[in-house]
């Protein structure tokens, strides 16, 4: 099986491993550097379970090897919350019951990280439309969408503040 | 008590680990020297299992066994699976073994597990088995299996029924001979899945020094997989530790005991490796139990008044190929049809069904949608061919509050009669009919109408036993460091468990929620556990929890009292302190309590104190705990595609008491979308041979965030006077009338073509065909 040296940073921190070739980015995240927060759902890039940002855009970490990602930068969902502290959505999603079992989670905070950074005032349908590459079985969504509109309102009241950079 | 947590909208425990990544899954269990395991499985719907050639396979670098059921350890050889829920009305109990050793009779059976280095290896060493079979004929319709002339489900068998029984109550010949009116429908609902997003997971090591079998399963009743584990490796069962850590979803189907879950353990003994093995998505479609296929042919009579004098008819069920959870569903199925009306008579006539397909066991709802629809259609076509009101014709035949307890008439799979314990269904009734603003529909129909969208109102009702026993078990123990260790053999895959049972706790005992210490799903915890299903942990483990807490609040006062020299009745407890409401308020924490009530090694306690702080409770329900609901739909439908939009979903329901509901919402929420992919997405299919046809995301359709609208929600609480929380289930009700509101809905939409619906999913292309046969498109293009 034909192994390849592959370089990337995740979260900001620099990771060089030589990996087979047909390792996806999925496993290479979960299994070679131990970053079991991106999920694996269906394999075959419709759950979106397994999203993650590659260079500031969301990508089906399933569908991907590990080595495509070659010098890219990559974020999971460990990255949302580097210090412990939870990001404005992941605070949200706690406000606004968005996850029971958690398992589709980290790829719905991915999707919705992305959409909160393009476009800062989502309408219901526009979020509900950035989420339909993402299954969730056990909320029916609700919460989900709820949570992406509380914390697009936060983060623009926050970018609001006098003296927010 | 401390303060108020019960009914309070407290955020969740779980929520901050799950968030960050850090939760812990079963595939995040990483283990030196872990291997992994593909499993081989036939391709066949049925055949004879000639030979199995693992030559090639082995000599490929990585692989470290092809295990096939002559590997396995003897007592698995010639023992299947266990039936777990026995019943003397089932004929034929047939279980699978874990590995086939002459017959596989479903496509995805496992033969053979391969085990390598890495799972990718797995898979290719797979693919180098050479597997021979001698197909034979199969079945894929539970119809064609009724046939006398069917092929045979498994080759010895002399019929493919595994179970006939009728269930009957009142005088149903006289009910039918003198009624006004008679209607039959033919009724028909689909098989789906569970399709949690997290796929079915094993991982087992066996540690040789200490001679514990460990294994992580993605199981919702760990306890019941250990005993099962226990049999079939003839193990000694305080030798084996199930744990079940965070799991992804369950919805039923990871209630039962797979095969996947006994070789892997038994592989791991062998190779003295721990292994592990993650389902595909794949293998979920074809290996992963599913629900729903039945067969209704129901008669309803009635007086002029469309006042039901009784319902009779036949159901046939698709039990697949095998019976690991016995006729639990058609049995539920049976007895859920009569629901919250008053049903002088009754009579059903049952058959499950041997196929040549994955078994049918629970999935959210377990038997009760199907029955819901059977009644619930029956009711509208009464209010369609009397021309009175649906809502009307269903509030003449509701059981009022004041006939409580309610008598049905049966007998319900807990065993005990099917009463009904408490409940206002007409009161449901109305405020969901308020809340869906129903007075108001056929203004908006209108208006939709004069902007040419057809727009129409369904509803349904139901009733649903939940809170089944026998039991659940909490240990409430105060640590030494003031913290309260919590353990359950309750199990979480997303309910919310650690919060609800954490809220009742911590009122109990004056404790903070932060500082309890959960342990769920793992049989180390706890001695005794049954698990998650039948919506019955808030009732059986919630009740557990106050009557533990309960005692461990009578012992930390009574210590409390006698350390600071006061009376019992002066102490109160927040926070996790002890404080004497007297003098200058001495306090003392709940760690130096805990402390005291270990003693001093040599020293005798002071009579009367028990060794710690701690009791364990198993409460044990006397009978089921009946919760009921009315929903809503109003959806909208595109007479050319066929294209259905809900608009507007309500719910109204009783679930007793509620403990928190930020949770409960969020569970009604998610069950309805489970709902709503039964009525108008789901459809696990296969081919007249039982290929399987959908086994992709890309085939099986589940609902998106653009299907699901918010709904709206009302909970009447009608406490339940049998449990002491007043609770009853809420897992599943969001779930149980949905396709049958929606159904309704989308037939009162296109009514003005006449068309009338009975089955589920309810897709696009059956909508078209049956406006295609109805000639509205004549009607629609000529207007």
């Amino acid at each position: 099986m034909g192994r390849q040296a592959t370089r990337m940073d995740v979260n900001g921190k620099s990771y060089a491993r030589v990996v087979d070739a047909r390792l996806t980015l999925a496993d290479f995240l979960r299994h070679e550097i131990n970053l079991t927060g991106t999920h694996v759902g269906c394999e075959h890039g419709v759950c979106g379970a397994c999203t993650v940002l590659v260079d500031g855009r969301t990508a089906r970490s399933c569908l991907m090897f590990a080595v495509q990602a070659n010098g890219c930068e990559v974020t999971t969902v460990e990255g949302l919350a580097p210090d412990g502290k939870l990001s404005v959505l992941q605070q949200a999603f706690i406000d606004n019951h968005g996850l029971q079992c958690g398992f589709c989670t980290p790829g719905m905070l991915m999707t919705l990280t992305e959409l909160l950074r393009d476009k800062p005032e989502p309408s219901e349908p526009e979020v509900r439309e950035a989420l339909t590459g993402n299954l969730c079985r056990c909320t029916g969504y609700a919460g989900i969408v709820a949570a992406a509109l509380d914390a697009a309102r936060r983060l623009r009241d926050e970018a609001e503040k006098p003296g927010a950079a | 008590m401390g303060a108020k947590q019960f009914g309070a909208r407290v955020t969740r425990l779980e929520d901050p680990a799950l968030l960050s990544g850090h939760g812990r899954f079963v595939d995040d269990v990483k283990l030196p020297g872990m291997l992994h395991a593909c499993f081989v499985r036939s391709p066949h719907a049925h055949a004879k299992l000639m030979s199995i050639d693992s030559k090639v396979a082995l000599i490929m670098p990585g692989v470290h066994a092809v295990l096939t059921v002559t590997d396995l350890p003897d007592s698995m050889r010639s023992q299947p699976l266990p039936l777990l829920l026995p019943n003397a009305a089932l004929t034929t109990p047939r279980t699978q073994l874990a590995l086939a050793r002459d017959e596989v009779c479903y496509v995805g059976q496992a033969v053979a597990v391969v085990i390598a280095d890495t799972r990718y290896i797995a898979e290719d060493a797979a693919a180098a088995l050479i597997v021979q079979y001698d197909v034979l004929p199969a079945v894929a319709d539970c119809r064609a299996a009724a046939e006398d002339d069917a092929p045979r489900v498994h080759a010895d068998l002399r019929s493919n029924s595994a179970s006939t029984f009728q269930l009957a109550y009142g005088d149903i010949d006289d009910a039918f001979a003198a009624a006004a009116h008679v209607f039959t429908e033919g009724l028909w609902q689909h098989r789906g899945g569970g399709m949690a997003i997290e796929t079915r997971a094993v991982v087992a090591n066996h540690d040789p020094a200490s001679d514990m079998l460990t294994v992580w399963s993605g199981t919702q009743t760990p306890h019941l997989g250990r005993q099962t584990l226990s049999d079939l490796l003839a193990r000694d069962p305080q030798s084996i530790r199930m744990i079940a850590p965070d799991v992804g979803g369950g919805f039923g189907p990871k209630a039962i005991f797979y095969p996947e879950e006994a070789v892997i353990p038994a592989a791991a003994i062998k190779l003295g490796r721990p292994v592990k093995w993650i389902e595909d998505r794949r293998e979920h479609f074809l290996c992963a139990t599913q629900e729903r296929d039945q067969y209704w042919e129901m008669s309803i009579a009635i007086e002029a008044d469309a006042k039901i004098r009784g319902i009779r008819g036949r159901m046939l069920h698709d039990t697949g190929a095998f019976v690991p959870w016995g006729i639990v569903m058609p049995y539920i199925a049976s007895t859920t049809v009569p629901g919250p009306y008053v049903v002088p008579a009754y009579q059903l006539e049952t058959s499950a069904m041997f196929t040549n397909k994955v078994p049918t066991t629970p999935v959210r709802g377990a038997g009760r949608p199907q029955a819901v629809f059977a009644m619930e259609r029956l009711l509208d076509r009464v209010a369609h061919e009397l021309n009175i009101d649906r809502a009307e014709v269903r509030r003449r035949n509701l059981i009022q509050p004041e006939q409580m307890p309610y008598e049905v008439g049966l007998l319900f799979r807990d065993g005990k009669p099917l009463v009904y314990d408490s409940g206002d269904y007409p009161r449901v009734q109305e405020q969901a009919l308020e809340l869906a603003d129903y007075d108001g529909f056929r203004e908006r129909q209108r208006a939709a109408l004069n902007e040419g969208h057809f727009i129409g109102i369904g509803l349904a009702n139901y009733v649903e036993g939940t809170g089944l026993g026998p039991f659940e078990g909490v240990t409430v123990r105060v640590l030494p460091n003031g913290k309260v260790a919590v353990a359950t053999g309750a199990t979480s895959q997303g309910q919310g468990t650690r919060t609800t049972l954490s809220q009742i706790v911590a009122e109990q005992i004056g404790c903070r929620l932060d500082d309890i210490v959960m342990t769920t799903g793992d049989t180390g915890a706890i001695a005794q556990g049954v698990g998650a299903f039948a919506s019955r942990q808030a009732v059986n483990a919630g009740s557990s929890a106050l009557i533990a807490g309960q005692s461990v609040r009578k012992q930390l006062v009574a210590l409390a009292a006698r350390t600071l020299g006061v009376a019992e009745g002066d102490i109160e407890l927040e926070d996790g302190q002890a404080t004497s409401l007297r003098g200058n308020k001495p306090s003392v924490g709940f760690g130096d309590l805990a402390r005291l009530a270990q003693g001093i090694p040599g020293v005798s306690l002071p009579s009367g104190q028990a060794a710690g702080v701690e009791h364990t409770a198993y409460y044990t329900p006397s009978q089921a705990a009946y919760c009921s609901g009315t929903h809503v739909a109003e959806v909208q439908v595109d007479a050319m595609t066929g294209g259905v939009k809900i608009l507007r979903y309500t719910v109204a329901h009783d679930s007793g008491r509620v403990i928190n509901p930020l949770i409960v919402d969020g569970q009604v929420q998610g069950g309805v979308a489970h709902g709503i992919g039964n009525a108008l997405l789901e459809w696990m299919q296969y081919d007249a041979n039982a290929q399987p046809l959908t086994t992709s995301f890309a085939d099986y359709m589940l609902p998106m965030a653009t299907d699901v609208p918010t709904c709206a929600i009302a909970h009447v609480e009608v406490p339940n006077p049998l449990n002491p929380l007043g609770v009853k289930g809420a897992g599943e009700g969001g779930t149980i009338p949905a396709p049958a509101a929606i159904i309704a809905a989308i037939e009162d939409a296109l009514s003005r073509f006449g068309v009338r619906f009975a089955e589920t999913p309810l897709t696009p292309e059956r909508i078209v065909s049956a406006m295609r046969a109805a000639g509205a498109y004549e009607r629609l293009f000529a207007a």
